[in-house]
């Protein structure tokens, strides 16, 4: 018989919901165990290179669903890991949203304003800064330039990316070789380790079950780390709380297989998903229009022809985040970049004669591929995402050995959420057409649905036990000790990136979830503290037990 | 052969030799299959091998329905598919990957594949791709790395303010 482990608190998922939670618990006392799917990856071992098995498609996830495909990190650090690293804010009128439910769907408790001294403590963590004009990538230059040609106004984005290190080799997505973005690997996951907290790669949640004692027992199997589609072995870890922080993709689904050990969920755990209002858009851009209208030009004679070179996205518009305007038409459009092998299949062919997103035309259109300017929407959905039954293991069935699975989501956009879209894509088409500047297309949804890399709502906190999983501090109703401090808590699409506003959430709740922790037992106290000093790379313990 | 030509009809090439027959020859420079999609489909990190040889007998049966529907004869001494024209091959392509129809995730993930052999020679490391002249990567102008096989672009911004900022931009640069 295997005899079962114990630690205090154990926190599933590793991203900004679980590298938070594991922080502070760690530092104020407690024994805390992460238990993370993905590999564990350092700056030596982030590959640039398209190659299947590469970190590119150990470290990410991309689970179809139908009418919405999710993209994700999967590793130690999460999203973190692979993402872009921009990190706005989002704005104030987005914590007064009513979306589908017809009432605020935000608790009364969080706001801007409140949420203010929790967004100063993540940036001042990673750090958060800003970036200057001159540090601006082509890509984003073009984009201010277009929009600034249009009348509008265009930002560079707070970003958690140390420019001094960077070298704009677009490769942000198989994790930074050079420890120029601020990954969870350098500042709260070290700074956990520091503090005792024990993190355990490979290691798959399947399910969680209730014990005598009010605690939790956890429920993994172990994942070979070549082919995700295997498990070796099993193994169960008891813990007085746990903190779910698998991603809006997978938290909903942990709880749903969940049902049959502990009862009943609350109606809202896996309803109500977010992609984050995204939509992309590609615009195929005229060099010389580019010199002659905006007046741009680089090295060797060139006006743009940059696709490739930057760091994702650093320039935004936000003159459509006006709180004057009426719901589902707020949106803000930033510049993007996707490396080919993702972010290519989609862009279709502006008045394509055959089909638009393959065959003969497309391939000429990807002969332009260096002039290409992805732009990203970001805009106010109707949380009409739904989960379906959980797959036998994970979130989704895993079809290649690594990256690509089908998972159960169900995304029909609503008429608000298509409405936001058609705003958006008319207003990217006015910007980037005028004086001929490009051809602009948005992406298609008819090969894997909408797209997003922000799924966010799918267990929300809120005030009403209708149409939220989570009350107010994050604990699971009905099912206490069960806490949820990732994407999936947060009500609602943001308008903006979400990673700073899951992380100021996941900082929020922390006070409460010590404060819960103590009364059911563990020795631990809210230091409040931020990882500094002890947090240099996450190096990985010799213990490491992946068996 | 039907994979080959399946791939083909994703991103098109040029024919290897002028008897070539997966290939349709309908475009300059090499296509998914000179990239190498029968190569990516077929390594195990695809998690597709064992399941082509059905899903290529699959793509031949609805290529002779879809023939007889349209009346075409068929050179038997190819498989179906490859006996298509590229336009038909094309249109059943289209139907194949509609939203409706209830095979779409199988014909998705094989024009995935193709299209991801093409422009980032997923089979093989990023670096020898480049080194042997990659047609995909080729078409697309990816650019090489510094010398050694690292990317870094030392020059990247045209380096001036180039648009009015927000009005109602906060001190730590968000929005308000
Ligand atoms: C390509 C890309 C670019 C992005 N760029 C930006 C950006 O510039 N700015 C921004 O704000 N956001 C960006 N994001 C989004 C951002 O990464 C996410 O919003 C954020 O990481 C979500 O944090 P989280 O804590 O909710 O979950 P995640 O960071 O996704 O962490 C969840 C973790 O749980 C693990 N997990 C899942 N299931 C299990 C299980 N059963 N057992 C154990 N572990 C499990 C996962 O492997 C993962 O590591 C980007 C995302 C992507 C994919």
């Amino acid at each position: 018989m295997t005899s079962t482990e114990q630690t205090d608190v154990l926190v599933i998922g590793s991203g900004f919901g679980g590298a938070i939670a594991a922080y502070h618990l760690a530092a104020g006392g407690a024994k805390v165990v992460v238990l993370e799917r993905g590999p564990w990856l350092t700056a030596d071992e982030f590959d640039q290179d398209f190659e299947i098995g590469k970190s590119f498609t150990r470290i990410f996830d991309f689970t179809l669903g139908e009418g919405m495909s999710l993209l994700s990190g999967n590793c130690v650090g999460g999203g973190s890991v692979v993402y872009f690293a921009t990190m706005p804010r989002a704005p104030k009128f987005v914590f007064e949203r009513q979306g589908s439910i017809g009432r605020r769907m935000w608790p009364a408790s969080v706001t801007r304003e409140s949420l203010d001294p929790w967004y100063d403590r993540v940036s001042e963590a990673l750090p958060v800064t800003m970036t200057s004009w001159d540090e601006v990538p082509y890509a984003g230059g073009l984009w201010a330039a277009a929009c600034n040609h249009a009348g509008r106004t265009a930002n560079p984005v707070p970003s958690a990316v140390d420019v001094s290190m960077c070298t704009n080799c677009n490769w942000m997505m198989a994790g930074c070789k050079f420890d120029a973005k601020r990954s969870l690997l350098l500042n709260y996951l070290p700074g956990a380790i520091s503090h005792g907290a024990e993190i355990r790669p490979l290691h798959e949640v399947q399910y969680l079950s209730r014990n005598d004692d009010g605690g939790y027992r956890v429920h993994y199997s172990t994942v070979d780390e070549v082919d995700y589609r295997v498990h070796h072995t099993s193994g169960t870890i008891d813990a007085k709380i746990v903190i779910l922080a698998a991603g809006a993709g997978a938290t909903p689904v942990i709880l749903q297989r969940s049902e049959e050990t502990l009862g009943a969920m609350p109606h809202a755990v896996g309803r109500y998903f977010s992609g984050n209002g995204e939509r992309l858009n590609t615009a195929v851009m005229n060099e010389d229009r580019v010199r002659d209208v905006l007046g741009l030009s680089r090295e060797n004679g060139l006006a743009y022809a940059a696709n490739q070179i930057g760091r994702g996205p650093v320039v935004a518009t936000w003159d459509h985040l006006d709180a004057n305007l009426p719901e589902y038409e707020r949106f803000s459009l930033e510049q993007l970049y996707f490396p080919p092998g993702l972010g290519t299949i989609l862009a279709q062919v502006p008045d394509a004669e055959g089909p638009s997103w393959f065959g003969v035309e497309k391939k000429e259109l990807m002969r332009q591929w260096p002039s290409w300017l992805t732009i990203f929407t970001m805009s106010e959905d109707d949380n009409e995402g739904v989960f379906g039954p959980p797959p036998p293991t994970g979130n989704a069935n895993r079809i290649s050995q690594q990256m690509l699975g089908q998972g159960a989501l169900t995304y029909r956009p609503t008429k608000n959420t298509r409405r936001g879209w058609d705003l958006s894509d008319a207003e990217v088409r006015e910007i980037l057409e005028k004086d001929g500047l490009s051809r602009v297309m948005p992406w298609t949804n008819d090969v894997v649905g909408a797209y997003t890399v922000h799924p966010l709502s799918s267990c929300r906190i809120g005030d009403d036990p209708e149409t939220s999983a989570l009350d107010e501090r994050h604990e699971l109703r009905n099912h206490p000790g069960i806490f949820v401090t990732d994407g999936s808590a947060v009500p609602g699409a943001l308008t903006v990136n979400p990673a700073l506003t899951i992380a100021a959430l996941a900082e929020r709740a922390m006070p409460g979830i010590v404060r819960a922790a103590r009364e059911r037992g563990v020795a631990v106290t809210y230091v409040g503290s931020l990882p500094g000093a002890d947090a240099g790379q996450a190096t990985r313990t010799p213990s490491l037990d992946l068996v | 052969m039907t994979l080959e030509a399946y791939a083909d009809t994703i991103v098109p090439g040029e024919r290897r030799t002028p008897d070539d027959r997966a290939i349709a020859g309908v475009s300059v420079g090499g296509g998914a299959v000179a990239s190498g999609a029968v190569e990516l489909l077929e390594l195990p990190g695809s998690g597709l091998g064992e399941m082509l040889e059905g899903f290529m007998a699959m793509l031949n049966g609805h290529a002779e329905e879809y023939a007889a529907e349209q009346s075409l004869t068929l050179d038997e001494s190819v498989p179906a598919f490859v006996a298509l024209p590229f336009p038909d091959r094309t249109a059943l392509v289209v139907r194949l990957t509609a939203q409706d129809h209830p095979e779409k995730g199988v014909w998705i993930g094989l024009a995935m594949f193709s299209n991801m052999a093409f422009d980032s020679a997923a089979h093989m490391p990023t670096l020898d791709a480049l080194a042997a002249g990659h047609p995909g990567l080729l078409t697309i102008g990816y650019l090489k790395p510094e010398p050694d096989g690292v990317w870094r672009f030392p020059r990247f911004s045209y380096g001036r303010a180039l648009s009015q900022l927000h009005p109602h931009t906060t001190a730590t640069g968000s929005p308000a």
